[in-house]
């Protein structure tokens, strides 16, 4: 036993319910919020901190209008996902975990989105894309630049 | 009462020991940086690692297995002896500047690292992330006002936003445990400094002296416990001045 | 509706059969994440208004995953009384002409995959109309569906298509008629075997935790499924999450539990909104909450999404990650059946084996361990992918071989090349070479070759693939995804990268080799958790089997499969080049030129030789040089 008495624990899953909402609602985990979720859920700060930076899915950072995953799970590597992510690189001049000037596009890696029989495989937003080329990203990318983005007509 | 042997030795422990309690129970020594008796075991320096050689067969982490009936011990097979000394390799080359980590690397033979040395902006590096300030605020004290930051070989450990703390009593739990003297920790004035911690906490003077000597937060626990108010109230040197003239006195009015 | 009985469940199945098999026609789409990835959405929107446009009566469902993902986007068209046909590759396009078709009362030829028989077909007799049976099929006809019972034929969506499949009678049955000793002794002996992995039998599990007399227990079902490049338990979650939900529920009645936990992997956020689905409707209808079915059993299940972290699937770190903390294994024992979440007798089982529960508690023991082999009862889920023909999702009994799946199923290398090595078991697994296809796939063949079996993860490597490259892969993997506690896996998987960085570098010496194999034993036998404890099996493996290819690489500076960028140069052949001038357009360095018409040329100085223009070149003058 401590001695300092302790608060009951949270239930369960709800710091990190907690945290995905906040990351969810600001695009990245704000220093009051998670202040202010500590002290609602009873949580000591250290253990919300230690969370928030444990986690990939959580940025310290604000993002870009749209995030661009770029899986590099297993399937999508061994077929290219790395041509993918140099492309990209190149097209949009960032590096993975930046955000392009104009506030666009964030560009991060991700170990696997589940689509690895698509590979290679990259996500905009909620929006997934399969058996993709290096070649149809700039048409892929003015669809997300020009309007609020989106599914494509055909697919790709 | 549980029977096992150690290093062919028989040992009886009580129920609820670990293999590492029964190794030093045995007077083997043992080396760990992670355990200490007054905490949960944690397993996380996998120096203790020992082979159990039966009824069943494995190398494990001796500071957080269960000793159990009959169980068979070596602490120095040649599987522990080499996981032991690449262990303290790997921290020599995490901590070059830790005299605590090149003596006991020493002791095990080891006296160079062929892994590397850190890089330029963890040159001076003591800590070996064996988590035991973090668990002795939160599982002793209950400030929990550190926690380990990151993962993998980001892991740290800090305080929130690596900012002062509001968590902080300054009682100095975590300088006290540190294996390796990497926390930073410095009365000065009025004031308590926790270098590492990026935290400064108010202390408390002592009414008859005026000396700063306990941490100004740490001032519920005479709330808490009655009986420590005394302690609280006067500083160790005030209190034994105290007592002395206390003593004295009765003496005094015995004689008389 | 409330679900009290089974009559209340004889109503349900009554709706649901109305709906899998109405007198209308039905148009379903498989809707599930792979389909979504090729366009499935867009198929969905062009068929309903395409059918609005020419007013044809036409009810359109989303459906869940069918498996031959290399086909996607499958579409089925179920008339009335005929066997339903599937269509393969469907585009937006492909999906108006068939509106148009079946307007006019016909059916397109064009694209049609294969026909699925709704009654079972006699033995040996010949579908009609010239198309094949699914189940005929290459890519089906090995295949024994369990876990992947339901998925893509039923709206995940629906409970009561569930139901009229067979759902929650497991359920039913094991509420009203068996104690939990009873369902626990079924699940023993139908030899069923954890699917998350390592394969620890799960009525011996439900067994330890039912014998701890403490309260309360929990249950778990582990959705993180971190293994890069499978995707088994998304697609049951996404599919069919009825299956899990019963699975769990009757784990729970075994083991004396009345909370389930759902953890669902954070990348998977279809997955998490279909079981949230699922668990809100199964509330409704009173099959999660008090007195479920009237047995006086109370459940429930809450839903938690990871955050993207492997180790999560550790169990212990699961529990930590659950209790609100960090994602960090403790030491066992103590087994999480014994003390796990907040210290309390809990069971977590994979989404596979909660799915295959309630056929075992239907169907039975025995029937269950007939399939697959004596210490390998039942099926397993592989997702079969990267260099293979036909990729997607299989179930086969236990006891195939490799080749059988690689080549029979998945019909050889992808364009015909020849396959080097498959990777079982995902970061923790090994790389098997093709000269060991013959194995018959069971938990102990697989360990004893230096893989493991995994929950399902298969990924093809031809000899394109660099098996060093593939070792620098995994451990750069595990180490960003290590937790960081314990020192073998934090300190000794960043200091493999280092060597294997070096080494495809073409910076590595002969004693590199000694010095990673010493510290792959080292982070094998000393880490803490599964994690660091698997972490080294794909350099193990690699170097077991493929130390050649090491060799080129530290002693001949020459990496065999091409991929080290540091060992290759790229060029064009003048005499193939016609100047078509794609690879300079594609080039995302800049570093190719050339006149229209023009062999081109690559400047060595700006090529990072990301092999893109290799890829793209119509007529394969770029050349790799090793
Ligand atoms: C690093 C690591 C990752 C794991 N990931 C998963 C996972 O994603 N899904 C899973 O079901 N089991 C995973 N496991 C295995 C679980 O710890 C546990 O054994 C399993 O969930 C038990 O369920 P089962 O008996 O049904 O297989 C993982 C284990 C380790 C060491
Ligand atoms: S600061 Fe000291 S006690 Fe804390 S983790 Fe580092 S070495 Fe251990
Ligand atoms: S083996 Fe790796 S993941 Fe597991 S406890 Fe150790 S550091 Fe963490
Ligand atoms: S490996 Fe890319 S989706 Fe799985």
């Amino acid at each position: 036993m401590p001695l300092i008495p302790q608060p009951p624990p949270p239930a369960g899953g709800a710091l990190l319910t907690r945290l995905h909402a906040i990351n969810a609602e600001h695009g990245y985990l704000p220093e009051e919020e998670l202040r202010r979720a500590a002290e609602e859920l009873g949580v000591p700060l250290s253990q919300v901190y230690s969370a928030a930076t444990f986690y990939a899915a959580f940025s310290f950072q604000p993002r870009g209008r749209h995030t661009i995953h770029v899986c590099l799970g297993t399937a999508c590597y061994i077929r290219g996902g790395e041509k993918l992510l140099e492309k990209l690189e190149s097209t949009l001049g960032v590096r993975p975990g930046e955000t392009t000037d104009d506030g666009t596009f964030t560009v991060e890696t991700v170990h696997c989105v589940g689509s690895c029989s698509m590979s290679p495989v990259m996500r905009v937003d909620g929006d997934t894309y399969g058996r993709l080329k290096a070649d149809i990203l700039p048409r892929l990318l003015r669809r997300y630049q020009t309007e609020a983005g989106g599914m494509s007509d055909e697919g790709t | 009462m549980i029977n096992l042997t150690v290093n062919e030795q028989p040992v009886t422990v009580p129920e609820g020991t670990t293999i590492l309690q029964a190794v030093r129970a045995a007077g083997v020594e043992l080396p760990t940086l992670c355990y200490h008796e007054g905490l949960a075991p944690y397993g996380a320096c996998r120096l203790c690692m020992v082979t159990i050689t039966a009824p069943h067969h494995g190398l494990v982490a001796s500071c957080a297995y269960p000793a159990e009936e009959g169980l068979m011990v070596e602490t120095h097979s040649p599987e522990a002896v080499s996981a032991r000394r690449l262990a303290l390799e790997f921290l020599l080359s995490r901590c070059p500047q830790s005299e605590v980590i090149r003596e006991l690397a020493a002791q095990e033979g080891v006296t160079a690292s062929r892994f590397g040395t850190p890089p330029p902006e963890r040159a001076e590096e003591l800590c070996v992330l064996c988590g035991l300030c973090v668990r002795v605020c939160r599982e002793a004290i209950g400030a929990a006002a550190i926690g380990f930051i990151g993962r993998g070989m980001e892991r740290r450990v800090g305080t929130p936003f690596e900012v002062q703390s509001e968590a902080c009593i300054g009682c100095g739990a975590c300088a006290e445990i540190c294996p390796t003297n990497a926390i930073k920790i410095e009365d000065r004035g009025n004031e308590r400094i926790l270098h590492t911690w990026h935290t400064t906490v108010e202390l408390h003077s002592c009414p008859e002296c005026g000396r700063y000597f306990a941490p100004e937060p740490t001032g519920f626990l005479k709330d808490m416990f009655p009986e420590i108010e005394n302690l609280w109230a006067l500083c160790p040197e005030c209190r034994r001045q105290r007592t002395a003239r206390q003593w004295i006195e009765q003496e005094h009015t015995r004689a008389t | 509706m409330k679900v009290r009985s089974r009559s209340d469940l004889e109503t349900l199945r009554a709706e649901g059969l109305s709906t899998l098999y109405p007198s209308r026609l039905k148009i379903s789409v498989g809707m599930a994440t792979c389909g979504l990835a090729t366009g499935a959405a867009a198929v969905y929107d062009a068929l309903r208004d395409e059918a609005a446009r020419r007013d044809l009566d036409l009810m359109l469902v989303a459906t869940g995953c069918l498996g031959y993902c290399q086909q996607e986007p499958l579409v089925e068209v179920r008339r009335p009384g005929r066997d339903p046909v599937l269509y393969a590759r469907v585009t937006a396009d492909r999906a108006r002409e068939l509106i148009a078709a079946l307007a006019e009362g016909e059916l397109p030829t064009e694209g049609a995959l294969a026909i699925i028989p709704e009654e079972k077909p006699p033995a040996g007799s010949k579908p009609a109309g010239g198309l094949p049976r699914l189940n005929d099929l290459p890519f089906y006809s090995r295949q024994h569906k369990i876990v992947l019972r339901h998925c893509g034929l039923i709206d995940p969506a629906s409970v009561a298509e569930y139901v009229a499949q067979g759902g929650y009678e497991a359920l039913a049955h094991a509420l009203l008629d068996l104690t939990p000793e009873q369902v626990i002794d079924e699940v023993l002996r139908a030899g069923l075997r954890g699917r998350g992995g390592a394969g620890f039998p799960t009525g011996r599990k439900w067994q330890i935790c039912q014998a701890v007399p403490i309260q309360p227990k929990y249950v778990i079902c582990n959705g993180d499924e971190g293994d890069p490049g499978a995707y088994m338990d998304r697609t049951v979650l996404e599919s069919d999450p009825h299956s899990v939900i019963e699975g769990l529920i009757i784990a729970g009645y075994a083991i004396g539990a009345h909370q389930g936990y759902i953890y669902v992997r954070d990348e998977y956020p279809l997955a998490v909104e279909r079981v949230t689905q699922a668990v809100a409707r199964a509330e409704e209808l009173g099959l999660l909450g008090e007195n479920i079915l009237g047995s006086g059993f109370d459940f429930n299940i809450t839903i938690v999404r990871g955050a993207g972290a492997f180790v999560c699937g550790e169990e212990t770190a699961l529990i930590s990650s659950i209790e609100g903390g960090l994602g960090e294994p403790r030491p066992k024992p103590p087994f999480p059946a014994v003390s796990g979440l907040w210290g309390k007798p809990t069971v977590i089982n994979n989404v596979k084996t909660l799915a295959t529960v309630p056929v075992i508690i239907t169907r039975g023991a025995d029937w269950y361990a007939s399939i697959g082999t004596e210490q390998n009862a039942g099926t397993v889920v592989f997702s079969l992918v990267g260099k293979v023909a036909n990729t997607g999702l299989v179930e086969v009994p236990l006891g195939l071989t490799l080749r059988d799946l690689i080549e029979g199923i998945g019909g050889g290398g992808l364009n015909g090349k020849a396959v080097k090595a498959v990777q079982t078991g995902g970061p923790s697994g090994g790389c098997l070479p093709a000269r060991l296809f013959d194995l018959p796939i069971s938990y102990e063949t697989l360990t004893q070759a230096g893989s493991i079996m995994g929950s399902g993860g298969m990924v093809v490597m031809d000899e394109d693939t660099c098996m060093v490259d593939v070792a620098r892969y995994f451990i750069g993997f595990t180490m960003a995804e290590s937790c960081g506690k314990c020192a073998p896996c934090r300190e000794g998987t960043q200091y493999m990268h280092q060597i294997l960085t070096r080494i495809t570098a073409g910076e590595g010496s002969v004693e590199d080799l000694e010095l990673l194999e010493e510290v792959a034993l080292w982070v094998k036998k000393a880490s803490l958790c599964g994690l660091g404890q698997t972490a080294p099996n794909p350099v193990l493996s690699t170097l077991r089997y493929f130390r050649d290819e090491y060799e080129a690489h530290v002693k001949e500076k020459r990496c065999p499969a091409g991929v080290c960028r540091a060992l290759i140069r790229l060029s064009i052949l003048s005499e193939l080049c016609n100047g078509c001038g794609l690879c300079r357009r594609e080039c995302p360095a800049g570093a190719i030129s050339g006149e229209k018409k023009q062999p081109h040329t690559i400047n060595p100085e700006l090529c990072t030789r990301c092999r893109i223009c290799y890829d793209v070149c119509p007529v394969g003058a770029v050349e790799i040089v090793r």
